[in-house]
């Protein structure tokens, strides 16, 4: 749990997006892409899901990605190499079913980016041509560019201020690689776009969910649901998928992006907004 | 002679009910001595086949009445690690009380009369710990006789709740080392995330484990086994049995309308969150939970009065006018509850409702429950249970605010472990199947006991098997 390496990404007026390599041997040799772990900073603090970003079981290092958004994000940022976390626990959840789709289009918004690189890096080396799309409100905010370029065969970038790339959404693009294949066969598209797999704050995921519902294509998104076991324990994570509750943590992270219940996951996800404010402000973060 | 047990001393129910220290203070040694001395020592005792670990119970209550408190301290630990922790949460009036000679025949549950042999029991148990004789069972004990040592083998424990530590606590005493994993942060499973600190002190669990780590057992936290490693790692890496001790750790649900709005919990959600991480000391512990004005707990067995207890409590300490009530379906004589826990929650200020049914929760604009639609009921004719069944009234639908709820409506096995195992055989509930007589999985050395066996019971009751378990363990490494 000794933090080996700790890189920051992007630091917009004092909100980081941290990369940390963590001593982990078990959890690196089993971690596959799409799982994730449940760490706590301190013995008085939360446990949160975070997802494997990478793994390497020869040097027994794992990788997160984390933005400080909330008191236990900045506590986790705030450790340096040699530190230790509170505690870690996984992998969670079950993979991502990696196998030769064809064509698949990745979608990441946001610090989401960094939970489609493992995923884009394993469908590339099991021979899907990979597309990926990957969106942030500004240029400073964009991570992991060149690493998906190296794992895609395409790779288009939005900013919604137009800082950098295309001015617009991930949608917007997401609509365009689409649209190209109306015609299969063309010099535009060989093959149809066989899966999408989007993971991004709710409304992008929502909205790429909406995108590809009526093209009837293949969507498939991890789900951030508010978790505190992560272990399915204790239903904080519960979701309605098509017309039953399943839980984040044991039954996902991945699930169908066109039977979630995309309403019920945004207001679950702000149930404890007020207590967050609270205690934020009262360590002045 | 009284007739009646001694009560033990109490904290005021307006003094505790703002905070989460120890209701129960226990028998003094006067009253210890007044109570043990209200004991026939029955010629035939029926209090010992009450017990699921058979404690010496008539011999320790003797003990007592001697004065020879070290004495009766090594009869229950013969039969029982952990007699602060039993002594505290038995339900008494289900076991040992309820076959005293003093229960009338035929009571649901122990008469008033009959002795308080767990509050006897509680007091031994702290008195061996305040007096640090816990190394009686290293030294004072008979070691038990063994054809071979055992001391070669290595037993892997999964899971730290009642069943893993009473099987470690049997393992280790027979020289067998012993390493028991637990997939949270912290030991005790049940005791730590459900069972509130105002009914089991954290320091009286700490000292019942670290015993168990003075005689060498090993404990390893945030390790599940079946995602951390598998059955088959661990027998590689040398482990020679396992034992499963999962627990039944998935919360069931109504399966009503709206219930998954927020500020809807499960049981486990909300006790996990006030109990082992501690959210009543938000923010100085940093994971929310929230209080609302007017909260319904559904249920009626320990785990809805402990939620009811813990937030009620929440609402006094955020300055609310209390409003927890308890809806069940039955009525107060077929609770499952301790009824001590509910004479607790009673003078505490929990409000109870019978023979009500929920049916829908409705929530609000922004997804927050606001009120439960319930039907009443009536009482039908016994169900498998030996319980009069639940009747709803048609028509009888009727509406209570409710702007927080918790469901605490049982539980289901832990199935993260027996998902990627499939040589391991479970029934339809998704409890793992066992050899009765020595709780000896499908898989061969692969021994359970607890919740995942036998469906949702008490903390003895899983100590019991896993008791067995050990029994099973032990003989099958002698065989090797």
């Amino acid at each position: 749990m000794k933090i080996m390496d700790k890189e920051i990404l992007s630091d917009v007026h004092g909100v980081r997006i941290l990369r940390m390599d963590i001593h982990a041997p078990l959890l690196a040799s089993k971690a596959s892409p799409g799982q994730f772990i449940a760490v706590m900073a301190v013995e008085q603090g939360e446990r949160i899901p975070l997802t494997v970003v990478d793994s390497d079981a020869k040097k027994g290092v794992i990788t997160i990605i984390l933005q400080e958004v909330g008191l236990t994000t900045k506590l986790l940022g705030r450790l340096n190499p040699g530190d230790s976390l509170y505690s870690m626990v996984g992998p969670l959840g079950y993979p991502t079913e990696i196998k030769n789709y064809g064509q698949v289009v990745l979608v990441g918004g946001g610090v989401g980016i960094a939970e489609i690189y493992p995923v884009a890096k394993a469908l590339k080396k099991a021979g899907n041509k990979v597309i990926t799309i990957i969106g942030a409100r500004s240029k400073e905010l964009l991570i992991l560019e060149k690493e998906l370029k190296a794992v895609s065969g395409e790779l288009h970038v939005t900013t919604d201020d137009g800082s950098y790339a295309r001015k617009g959404f991930v949608t917007d693009v997401l609509k365009d690689v689409i649209a190209k294949c109306d015609n299969v066969g063309t010099e535009q598209c060989s093959v149809p776009t066989a899966l999408v797999y989007a993971v991004g704050p709710i409304p992008m995921m929502k909205a790429v969910s909406s995108v590809t519902k009526p093209a009837g294509i293949k969507t498939l998104v991890s789900l951030n649901a508010l978790m505190v076991d992560a272990t399915g324990m204790c239903g904080c994570c519960r979701v309605t998928i098509g017309n039953e509750t399943k839980f984040s943590c044991v039954d996902g992270p991945d699930f169908d992006a066109h039977l979630v219940d995309w309403d019920e996951l945004t207001k679950r996800s702000r149930i404890y907004i007020d207590k967050e404010k609270h205690i934020c402000n009262l360590n002045k973060l | 002679m009284n007739k009646t047990p001694l009560k033990p001393k109490e904290i005021d129910a307006l003094k505790r009910s703002v905070n989460f220290d120890e209701v129960v203070l226990g028998y003094s040694e006067s009253d210890a001595l007044a109570e043990a001395a209200r004991c026939i020592q029955c010629k035939a005792p029926k209090c010992v086949a009450g017990c699921p670990v058979g404690i010496g119970i008539k011999k320790f209550i003797y003990q007592i009445t001697q004065k020879d408190y070290r004495a009766a301290y090594r009869t229950i630990r013969e039969k029982n690690n952990f007699p602060s922790l039993c002594g505290r949460v038995c339900p008494a009036e289900y076991q040992c009380r309820k076959t005293c000679i003093f229960t009338k025949k035929d009571e649901p549950f122990a008469s008033d009369g009959a002795i308080n042999i767990h509050f006897l029991e509680r007091f031994i148990g702290d008195y061996g710990m305040k007096n640090k004789i816990s190394d009686v069972m290293g030294t004072g004990l008979k070691p038990v006789p063994i054809t071979r040592p055992l001391s070669k083998f290595k037993v892997a424990i999964v899971g730290s709740g009642p069943a893993g530590l009473c099987c470690a606590g049997e393992l280790v005493r027979n020289g067998i080392k012993v390493v028991i994993f637990e997939g949270l942060h912290k030991t005790g499973g049940v005791l730590r995330y459900g069972i509130p600190p105002f009914r089991l002190p954290r320091d009286i669990l700490d000292f019942e484990i670290n015993c168990l780590k003075d005689l060498g057992v090993e404990i390893d936290t945030n390790f599940i086994v079946g995602k951390t490693k598998t059955l088959d790692e661990l027998f590689v890496d040398g482990f020679s049995a396992i034992f499963l001790g999962l627990g039944a750790g998935i919360p069931s649900f109504l399966v009503i309308k709206g219930e998954n709005l927020c500020n809807i919990y499960s049981a486990n959600e909300f006790l996990t969150r006030v109990n082992l991480m501690s959210a009543y000391k938000f923010p100085q512990a940093h994971t929310p939970v929230n209080e609302g004005k007017h909260i319904i707990v559904v249920g009626g067995g320990n785990t809805a009065i402990d939620a009811a207890r813990c937030a009620l409590r929440l609402q006094k300490r955020a300055g609310m006018k209390p409003d927890t009530t308890i809806v069940y379906r039955r009525t107060e004589v077929e609770m499952p509850a301790r009824r001590l826990e509910i004479e607790h929650a009673k003078e505490e200020g929990v409000i109870f409702r019978f023979l009500v049914k929920p049916s829908e929760f409705v929530g609000d604009e922004n997804g927050f429950v606001k009120k439960l639609t319930s039907l009443e009921c009536t009482l039908g004719e016994p169900d498998a249970s030996g319980r009069r069944r639940p009747v709803e009234k048609p028509g009888s639908n009727f509406d209570m605010e409710c702007d927080m709820a918790v469901i605490a409506v049982g539980l289901k096995a832990n199935q993260i472990l027996t998902k990627v195992t499939p040589q391991l055989k479970v029934d339809k509930y998704g409890d793992v199947m066992v050899n009765p007589e020595t709780m000896e999985t499908s898989i061969k050395r692969v021994f359970a006991g607890g919740d995942i066996v036998g469906g949702e019971g008490t903390v003895i009751e899983a100590m019991g098997m896993a008791k067995k378990a050990a029994n099973g363990i032990i003989n099958v490494l002698r065989s090797l």
